[in-house]
Formats: C-alpha cells, structure tokens, sequence
C-alpha cells in the first residue's frame, strides 16, 4: 500500500512537471493540428525545418530525449515508464502539442528493432532515430503482393559476405525523402511462400536504388514504386534469423495498424460537432438539417467510444494483457471513423468543400484529404484483410 | 480513473458468475417462461441478498456494502447473459437509489434493511406514455384538509405485480414540483393491471384513485424531486446498458459456437468469408460497448459527465443489441427461428429493454442536445 502510494506521488509530481515544462517549452504555434502535412518534421540527412519555432519545438524535445520517450536512455531514449510515457503524452494532447518529429523508425521500425535485432544493430540504429538523424521507410507491399503480402517476390541473393538485393517495392512512403529503407525480401524460394522471407535493412543511397512517385487521386504523392537493381547490402544488416522475417514482419504491422488507427495519436481533429456549428444554420439551437444532425450524433457517440477504447486498452495493457490482434480492430475502426468524418465534412462544407484548386481552400485541402481517406481502408491491410485477422485469430473462426 | 476493473470488483464479477452458473443457468430462463412467470423464486433472491447484492449501493451508515455501481453493473452483467428473472433493476438499482437520493430519514431506516435482506421489494411508476418521456408527468397530488390525494396511471411499470412499494412520481397540484411518492401495494385505490410483453417479462399498469399518501412517505422535498428522478433515470439507462452488454456478448458466444460447429457444404460454415466478416464487426462494436459501460458506471461512483456518458451508453448498447440480436438469428439459419433456440431469447429482451428508459433515437438526439447542434 505503502509503495503504491509512493508511486501515485512519483506520478502525480511527474504529471506536474510535464505540464509546465510543455507550457514553458512548447510554442504556441506548435499546438495545434498541424495545417498541411509539410509542417511535420521528418528529420533524416535533409530534414528541414519549416519554422523558426518547429526548431525550437524539436530541439527542446530532443533535449529532454523525448523524441522516443519510451526508448531506454541506452538506445537515445528518454526511459520513461508506461505510465509516465502515457502521461507525457494525455499532457500533450491537453495542451494541443504537436509531435516533435514524424518517422517510421519511431513508430514501427523502432519496435520491431527492439524485440528482434541484436546488441549490436540496437545501438547502432536506435540512437540515429531517436535523434532525428535517419528517416526511415518501409519495403513491404511489391506489384504482385498486396493484400497477400507473403507472395513477395524481391530477392535477395546470398554472396558470401552481402546481399545482392533484385526487385521492385510498391507503396514505399516517402522512399524519395528517405534515408534507409526496411525491407522484406525472399532469401529461399523452394519453401512454402512464409518461409523464406528474411527482414533487411537497406541503405537508400546503394548504388542500384532507384525511386519513382506514385500520383494518387488526391493530386499529392506520398507513396513511391522503389526499384532494386542488384544492391549490394551487407550481411550484417539482416535483423533476426535468414528466412524467419515474416514472424518480425507481422509484429511490425501490428505497430502499423495502431498508427493508422490513430492509436496513441496526441494531434486533436477539429470536432465534426464544432464545424456543423461554425458553417451550418440552427434554429433554436438545433441544426436546420436534421437528417446530417443524427449522422453526426451516431458519429461523435461512435469516435468517443473509440477514443475510450484506446484507453481501456492502454490500461489493460499495463495489466500485461497482449493486445495482439487487437491491433486490427483499432486499424479497421480508427480508419472508418476517419473515412466516415471527412465525408460528413464535405455534407457540411457543401460547394467550398469541394474546391481543388483555390487558395480560400488551401489548394483544395478539404476535397483532396476526403480523397486520400480513400485510401485508409487499403493502405497497412485494407478492412477485408483486418477482418480476416480478427475472424481467425480474436474469434478462433475455422479456415475450413 | 483507469478504465478496467479494480480487484475487489474483479471478484465480484467471478463470484457473481459462479453462483448465476449453478443457480440460474439460461436454461432456467425457459423453465420461468414456461410456468408464465408466476412469480420469482424469492428462495434464489433470498440467497442473492445474501450474497450482499441487494446492499451493495447502501451506504454504510445504514448497513450497507457501499461497494459502487460498478460493481453492482457486474453482477447485472452477468445476469444480462442469463436473462436472470429478479428485482435487481427495479429494487436495487432504481428504487434503492432513489431512497439514497433522498433526504428521508424515517424511510431510509424503513426500507433499507428490508430491501438488503429480500424481504422488501420496491419499484419506480414513471412513465405514463407509450414511449420514454422523463417531463409527461400527469398523474398529481394534492392536498385536501391536511391530506395528500394521489390521482393518475402509470404505464410499463417493471416488477409491479411482485413489489410491496410503489415509488410514484406525481405533480403537486399547487406548486407544479414533481414529487417522488411511496405507495403501499394494498393502499386503497390502488389497482394494478399486469400484462406480459415480447421478452416473456410482467410490466404493469398502475392506476391511483384517491391514493391518500402518507406525509412521512415522501422521497422529495419541495424542490428537489426533478433533480432526484433526473439522476435516477441515468443510473437506470447506465444500469440497463450493463444487462444489455450481457446479452449481447451471450448471443454473440453462442452464436460464434454456432459457426464452429455447423456444417454446410461440407464445411464448417463459420469458414465462410461473409459470415466471418460479419462476426469480426459485431466484434468491433463489442468492443466498443465494454468501454462505455465501464466508463458509465464509473461516471455514476465519481458523479462526472452522468448525463453524456448514460446516452452514449443507452444509444450505443441499444443500437449494438439489434445488430447483435438480428445477426445471432441470420447466422443460426432456419433453427434461430424456433423457439427451440435460445438465442430468439435475446432479440425478444433487446427490443424491450432498448424501450426502458428511452431507445436510441431518444438517445442521440439528447447527445446532440448536450452537445448544442
């Protein structure tokens, strides 16, 4: 009892700390969603800065070793607890702040380097991504090998003491702004098509990498095709067993869907209840349109739930319960909640939503982020996929 | 507050399930209905109230448990999977909260001991509509030389026909105050009309002609009857949400049994990739529903946010309940129309207790209310 009251104190002056050292450390103009996603900083060899106060707001971070803060002090890390680290992060979104810094090694690469690379590999590759130094992207999804993922076909052949890496990887976020790629690749053909695949770790400046944006219906291009031409890639940068990738693979992609699924997301979206106020007519406060007032009162009553979700889970998991699975409910409803909010953001926005080009609307801003929502219940296992995941392995449903 | 359960109520829940598997199985559901509901087996609800579940939102000074609403929304959980047939919504979770609310000493002392220990049974008469209507107050008191006159009818009154007490919610003639009045069973002018509905249950019709109310038998003062009855209706919805989340993922777990065992085609058919995607939804929403019944009930025990949390409860497990409910029967084919089936069971109880205490267009629309649109 006496402990847990020690630790209840510990946390309690831990929260108030944070607070004000986020007050005193944050710029105002840091808080806040972020209005385009060039405001994020992305770090690697060319991250720039888009402002003075991004700069400010990075570095002070980067300081308290807040970039990763759950990261051991070891590995570039700030070392928090979970229990801190949630605070830090509940303190966050209290105030608006902004993350710090965006990268794939924090989010999944990070993880899955914890779990399975060696001493070695840790402290060699986790110190650069808590800094900021190397921007990550992941080599995943190839032509013929989306949804069936372990289809993959990109090889990679044995030469003594490297890789030579053959192939094309589709989907590859940013792989034109990246610094290293993460990539599965087909070290053994002759096995059933899970075997077989080993995790690498490439460097994007090899001489044989090449990039090619991919346009998508928004009009913008997050996502390139990245072409392998017989890349030399030592042998020290396979992380884990040679043809047992596929089991780091799935763990990673479970950090994945909690990432798009918005899960442990500190930015606030603007509330659909707030803009149904701001653009839309009432009368005697009740909005003139009754049939979009219902919809968003099913929608805010669904988010807020999720939202509540998201933190039973967070505490079931200090319990120690796995969420394992889990991950694909998140992936599969924070995306929908996200697909359904900006199509009930164009019902209210009416014509103006619907601008492509206009700077009133921030060069379409609106209509072209409906139509990147699109691509949600796709991108990271489309919805069939976590439906698939959750009938067989959350409901034990048979295969036959 | 952390949004999972603490030890002690970790234990209340276990201890509530053994003794609903060995005392009140679902099978015991069909044998009540069978026997129409004659009464309940105050025998088992002796032992309930042994158990300490009828004392355990008493408070201490009055003997009780004091345990919290989430406990007590546990124990109405698991009672939610077997369709548990006793008075823990009317007497324990409703009347004995509105008695708590209340400034009635004399009447806290009268009931309390009864109800913890079985032998007191209590009930609220509220609606007066066909549908939910917390303000559609008709039924009045007034005074005559000294006396209170209850007159008027109250609707869809659960547990009427096994209850000693009424609580009556009435408006006084003179002030228009919503007064909260205990009427005795076999007071004079009182008649009660039992009818059964859909889910096999006894809801009633009360009629009051010339009800003379004791002037120690009010649970309101002047002004504090709306406020008492308002925050008793959001415990009643938070309460009813707990058995729905009960009967959800009981039809949802015979239902996921089904699949695993019936075969078509050769097959199992919970192989079936429709069926498979449909069940991994009703997960989804599952999901959803535990945590808003949990944070709901904690919001009663902290006295945050009552009114949000008890809509976003009442309209979520309502909603989840009918999807569940319909879904249980499609994939149990031909044999989840029979009355063979228990799983018939829950879509009968979900369309009846998606009606108490209003259903879920009642809910939203009072959730874009609160939220001003």
């Amino acid at each position: 009892m006496f402990m847990e009251t020690k630790i209840n104190t510990d946390l309690t002056s831990f929260r108030i700390e944070t607070r004000n050292w986020l007050e005193k450390n944050c710029p105002e103009s840091m808080r806040g969603p972020a209005k385009d996603p060039s405001q994020l900083f992305w770090g690697g060899r060319n991250g720039k800065f888009s402002s003075k106060d991004q700069e400010i707001w990075f570095k002070n971070m980067l300081k308290k070793k807040w970039i990763a803060p759950n990261w051991e002090v070891k590995y570039g890390g700030g070392g928090l607890s979970i229990e801190q680290n949630n605070i830090l992060n509940q303190e966050m979104a209290r105030l608006g702040c902004r993350k710090p810094h965006y990268n794939f090694g924090i989010s999944m690469l990070g993880p899955a380097l914890l779990k399975f690379a060696s001493e070695e590999q840790k402290l060699r590759y986790l110190p650069e991504i808590a800094q900021a130094k190397i921007r990550w992207c992941q080599g995943y999804s190839e032509p013929n090998a989306g949804s069936d993922l372990a289809n993959l076909q990109t090889k990679a052949i044995d030469c003594g003491d490297h890789f030579l890496v053959t192939g094309s990887k589709v989907w590859t976020s940013y792989a034109d702004k990246s610094d290293w790629i993460f990539c599965l690749v087909r070290t053994d053909s002759s096995q059933s098509k899970h075997i077989g695949i080993s995790f690498l770790l490439i460097d994007m400046e090899s001489i044989g990498i090449s990039t090619r944006p991919i346009k998508l219906i928004s009009g913008k291009s997050p996502f390139c095709e990245t072409f392998f031409d017989k890349v030399k890639v030592p042998k020290e940068n396979l992380v884990g067993k040679l043809n047992e990738g596929w089991t780091i693979a799935k763990y990673l992609l479970t950090h994945e869907r909690k990432m798009i699924g918005g899960v442990g997301e500190t930015d606030k979206k603007e509330s659909i209840k707030d803009e149904a106020l701001n653009k839309l007519t009432l009368t005697n406060g009740v909005l003139d349109d009754k049939i979009l007032r219902s919809k968003i009162s099913e929608f805010e009553m669904n988010e807020h739930i999720f939202n509540l979700t998201i933190q039973r889970s967070m505490d079931e998991e200090k319990e120690g319960k796995n969420p394992g699975a889990v991950s694909s409910f998140f992936k599969y409803y924070g995306t929908e909640l996200n697909i359904q909010r900006e199509e009930l953001r164009l019902s209210i926005n009416g014509f103006s939503g619907l601008e492509w080009n206009s700077k009133v609307s921030e060069n379409g801003k609106l209509a072209r982020y409906f139509c990147r929502t699109k691509g949600n219940s796709i991108e990271g296992g489309t919805h069939e996929v976590q439906l698939n995941i959750i009938a067989k392995r959350v409901l034990g449903l048979p295969s036959k | 507050m952390s949004l999972v359960l603490n030890e002690e109520q970790k234990m209340l829940k276990t201890s509530a399930k053994e003794f609903l598997d060995n005392k009140f199985p679902l099978s015991n559901f069909r044998k009540y209905r069978d026997n129409d509901f004659k009464s309940v087996d105050f025998d088992l609800w002796t032992e309930m109230a042994e158990m300490g579940w009828t004392a355990l939102i008493i408070p201490e000074k009055y003997n009780g448990l004091n345990f919290g609403y989430v406990g007590l929304g546990q124990v109405i959980e698991e009672m939610g999977k077997r369709l548990t047939v006793c008075p823990i919504m009317s007497t324990v979770l409703i009347s004995t909260s509105v008695i708590s609310s209340s400034k009635n000493e004399f009447l806290k002392s009268k009931l309390f001991s009864g109800i913890m220990n079985g032998s007191v049974l209590i009930c609220l008469a509220h609606e007066e509509g066909n549908q939910h209507h917390p303000e559609n107050i008709q039924t009045s008191l007034k005074r005559e030389n000294g006396n209170l006159i209850l007159n008027g009818k109250k609707n869809f009154v659960i547990d009427a026909n096994i209850s000693d007490y009424f609580i009556v919610s009435a408006k006084d003639v003179s002030s228009s105050n919503t007064i909260l009045a205990l009427v005795e069973k076999n007071q004079k002018g009182v008649s009660v009309n039992s009818k059964t509905l859909m889910d096999s249950r006894s809801y009633s019709e009360i009629i009051f002609k010339n009800v003379e109310i004791k002037n120690d038998y009010l649970l309101s003062n002047t002004d504090d009857g709306k406020n008492i009855l308002e925050k008793v209706f959001e415990i009643a919805r938070i309460g009813y949400a707990a058995e729905m989340l009960g009967g959800i993922q009981q039809a949802f777990d015979m239902t996921m049994s089904y699949l695993k065992t019936r075969e078509q085609f050769g097959v199992k058919i919970g192989s079936f990739q429709s069926l498979q995607h449909r069940s991994a939804l009703m997960f989804a929403e599952i999901e959803l529903c535990k945590s808003i019944v949990l944070k709901a009930l904690q919001s009663i025990d902290a006295g945050e946010e009552l009114s949000k949390n008890a809509s976003l409860a009442k309209a979520k497990l309502g909603l989840t309940y009918k999807l569940i409910s319909n879904e249980a029967i499609q994939m149990h084919g031909g044999i989840g129309v029979t009355d063979d089936s228990d799983v018939g069971f829950f879509l009968k109880r979900s369309r009846v207790i998606e009606k108490a205490f209003g259903d879920s267009n009642f809910h939203l629309d009072r959730l874009s209310k609160i939220g001003g649109y």
